[in-house]
């Protein structure tokens, strides 16, 4: 490894110390000048003593100004005097007190998030406030007050409404304004209208002295629609997007060889041609080809598989790429926008935002309802005036009319539904992303499936060779921690757990994406591909291939001149697995295996899952062009993903589920994650999401059925504000009570694993939205 | 009738009251996190 002799090991963690630095700097922000303030995802907060350890190591730190943790989101924001020290001093003193940290995304994005559902229940409260007080106010109205007693109530309640309805109509108005400008009917037109024109009708009736004004209804509802409102943004997690934290892969600057030596150089100053240093460890920063430097890169995010791939001069380099043993030195071709990582981000974000325009069920459901009502109301109010009767009676009956039809079990319906169902979800281990992912997720008609990660455990687990004994595995081990290798850290983990002897390895050496040797009581010891341990290794090797075995993920050990003995490195199919391919076939949806891996890895895990439908070799783009192809056969398509080559299938499908475990890329991509490791998890979400489209479409048809009875009443005049008050808020409890119904919905069939699993004390109590830690290219 | 002079102001001012100290805790992130207060109690710094 002669290549390294520039770098050493220091330059080398120096390099993958400053890209964190450079992330976690960017993460944070300065609320005050001289002030930085950082918010960091610590995902293994549980307890009160972690609070207190983590707070306590942090404010010990130099130039600490505050450090609070938060248990119930999983974060700890600090603040620190910035001249003091850097973010990654932060990062580092919290990792010192033993809490992983990763920097949240944007802390500028999730203030405003907060804000906003904060806007949305200070203004509910207002609505509460004032429908309370209104109604109370009402009820002398509606128990006999007569004259000036009745105007006074009037006066008053006009008071409290038409500052509130100004205030806490806005949220609907500009939403309404912001779809008629875009000639789209969304609910919030029918909504605005049936609360402007109770309010100023109302008002009329107020300064004429007359019987009926509608000042509760008009705030009630709004109350109601509130409460709707904000239950659907607090289901609504940051949803971050997964392009950007794709682009977060490929570092921000690259050690560039120049006459002077190496330099470390923003990405925006190297050009095609340059030379590029990429230490072991580091993600490449650009494309392009080996010059110098044999070694193995991790290539999972084009591929999904974290088996290594053994690069040498002259073969390609894609930036994001991860070096796993050694220095490369890659001739650059393209940087920046040009790379193909750059070009699966915008794979990413073109189809994000293709989702992001699919209409929701209830304004779906406004676009038939909105014409109806109004074209109702309209029509009543003509025929009053044909009938003879005066303008503002007609117009009474027609306010009277839009009231009592008021969209407010529609408004309600679907977002009590959506909460319910995803807090029973989480319960049972699933996050939503958002409530209108169920709506996607219930309409589903085909299902792909990627392989690793998702189908299987996605971590290779070792099988050993019989015949060796406890010092020879212990020699072997203590070989492999020589290599940075992942089978090799796999089989330094495992002889350690074998519990052998300690042993000595002298004049050990690795060659680069072959192989480690060295000397073992004075004989020569080898591990590493059979080509690395000589012809009888081959030999064997080609038996084994002809019996079905994997040789990509096969490795030799040769001690002395014993035989070459094989290590298997075998990746388990997922518990669930097999019950889920099975559940969603036997409900008649089309199922495929969409992977990146090799023909003969994807159909040993078909064949054994019992999946017909298998496609192996897919680049990411690949993946996304399956997908549309399925939606085109059956309908819309659910992707199961984990890696970065996922995540613009993930977001291309109609709905997406990725399981924990999964790349921060493919979480941020998918609309569903599950937590613990079984596959069904994704069974019981489509099954429930399936209830709730059922509910939803229950409580529609409730309220239509409500407004068969109402409309005509209504149109004959037989509707009041006592009425109108009345039918508003049983027609809401009612759509209240079925949405409840979810919270007691059956388990569907699981696997008994993970019942048993979930019903564990380990179960979260309350339903905080998901953090999402980055993941730190270090 | 003219009860209602001071009883009527005096429901008003009770639910604003009420409002008040609704917005109050809100905009004091009284809401932020419900478990780790819960916990920090049992702690002495």
């Amino acid at each position: 490894m002669s290549c390294c002799a520039a770098m050493t090991p220091d330059m080398m963690k120096d390099a993958a110390r400053k890209s964190r630095a450079e992330e976690l700097r960017l993460a944070s922000h300065s609320p005050r000048p001289g002030v930085r303030m950082l918010r960091l995802a610590a995902p293994d907060l549980k307890c009160g003593g972690c609070v207190a350890g983590l707070e306590r190591a942090l404010a010990r730190e130099e130039g600490v100004l505050t450090a609070r943790a938060n248990l119930t989101a999983k974060t700890i924001a600090v603040e620190w005097r910035e001249e003091a020290v850097e973010a990654v001093d932060i990062a580092e003193a919290a990792e010192r007190a033993g809490q992983r940290v990763f920097p949240l995304d944007d802390a500028g994005a999730e203030d405003a998030e907060a804000r906003e559902s904060r806007d949305l229940l200070t203004r509910m409260a207002v609505a509460g406030f004032a429908s309370a007080n209104i109604m109370l106010l009402s009820v002398a109205v509606w128990s006999g007050a007569e004259g000036a007693t009745r105007d006074l109530m009037h006066w008053i309640s006009a008071a409290i409404a038409l500052p509130t309805v100004l205030y806490s109509g806005r949220p609907f108005f500009v939403s309404a304004w912001r779809g008629l400008k875009g000639w789209r009917l969304t609910m919030d037109a029918p909504i605005s209208l049936a609360v402007i024109l109770a309010a100023c009708v109302s008002l009329s009736e107020a300064i004429r002295g007359g019987h009926e004004t509608y000042f509760d209804a008009a705030v009630t509802l709004l109350f109601l629609l509130l409460v709707g409102r904000w239950l659907d943004k607090a289901m609504r997690a940051k949803a971050r997007s997964a392009a950007r934290a794709l682009a977060r892969l490929t570092p921000r600057g690259a050690w560039v060889e120049t006459d002077e030596g190496r330099a470390y150089r923003p990405l925006e100053e190297i050009q095609p041609g340059d030379l590029v240093a990429v230490a072991a460890g580091e993600r490449a920063a650009v494309d392009g080809v080996v010059r110098r430097g044999d070694g193995a890169l991790d290539r999972s995010f084009l591929t999904g598989e974290s088996a290594p791939v053994p690069v040498g001069p002259g073969d390609r380099v894609e930036a994001g790429a991860l070096s796993l043993d050694a220095t490369l030195v890659v001739e650059t071709e393209r940087v920046g926008e040009d790379t193909t990582i750059a070009e699966i981000g915008r794979l990413v974000s073109a189809a994000e935002e293709r989702k992001s325009k699919l209409a929701r069920l209830a304004d779906q459901a406004a676009r038939i309802y909105a014409p109806v009502v109004h074209g109702v109301a309209l029509v009543v109010m003509l025929a009053w005036l044909a009938l003879g009767a005066d303008p503002r009676e007609a117009l009474l009956v027609a306010v009277a009319l839009l009231i009592i039809t008021c969209p407010c079990a529609l408004g309600l319906a679907a977002p009590m539904a959506q909460a319910v169902a995803s807090g029973t979800l989480y319960r049972r281990g699933v996050m939503l992303k958002d409530g209108a992912a169920l709506e996607r997720l219930a309409r589903i008609r085909a299902v792909a499936f990627d392989k690793t990660g998702v189908l299987t455990m996605g971590r290779p687990r070792l099988a050993a060779p019989e015949g060796l004994n406890g010092a020879e595995i212990a020699a072997l081990g203590a070989l492999a921690s020589e290599s940075r290798h992942p089978l090799s850290r796999a089989l330094t983990l495992w002889a350690a757990e074998q519990g052998g002897p300690q042993e000595r390895i002298e004049a050990a050496s690795e060659t680069a994406g072959a192989g480690v040797s060295g000397l073992w009581r004075g004989a020569p010891i080898r591990l590493g591909s059979a080509a690395f341990i000589g012809p009888k290794a081959e030999a064997a090797e080609a038996a084994l291939e002809r019996d079905g075995a994997d040789a990509a993920s096969l490795a030799w050990a040769q001690i002395a001149d014993k035989a070459p003995a094989p290590f298997r490195f075998a990746d388990d199919i997922r518990p669930g697995a097999r019950e889920t391919v099975a559940g969603f076939a036997r409900s008649g949806l089309a199922c495929a295996m969409l992977s990146g891996d090799r023909p003969s890895a994807v159909n040993a895990v078909g064949a054994a899952l019992g999946l017909a439908d298998r496609r192996a070799s897919l680049r990411p783009e690949d993946k996304i062009a399956a997908v549309e192809a399925l939606r085109a056969e059956h309908g819309p398509v659910l992707m199961v993903g984990d890696g970065i080559n996922d995540a613009p299938a993930l977001a291309a499908a109609d709905v997406s589920i990725a399981p924990a475990s999964a790349a921060d890329v493919g979480r941020a991509a998918a609309d569903v994650v599950f937590t613990g490791a079984y596959l069904d998890a994704s069974l019981e979400a489509w099954a429930t999401a399936r209830k709730t489209r059922a509910i939803i479409l229950q409580n529609f048809g409730l309220a239509a059925a409500y407004n068969a009875v109402s409309i005509p009443l209504a149109a004959l005049g037989y509707v009041g504000p006592l009425e109108a008050a009345i039918a508003m808020s049983t027609s809401s409890l009612l759509v209240t009570l079925n949405a409840l119904r979810l919270s007691r919905a059956p388990r569907v069939p699981t696997t008994p694993e993970r019942r048993a699993d979930a019903s564990a004390p380990s179960t979260p109590r309350a339903a905080p939205l998901p953090v999402s830690p980055q993941e730190t290219a270090a | 009738m003219n009860v209602l002079f001071y009883l009527i102001p005096a429901a008003l001012a009770l639910g604003g009251l009420g409002l008040l100290a609704f917005l109050w805790s809100l905009n004091h992130e009284q809401f932020e996190d419900l478990d780790g207060e819960a916990e920090r109690i049992l702690h002495d710094d």
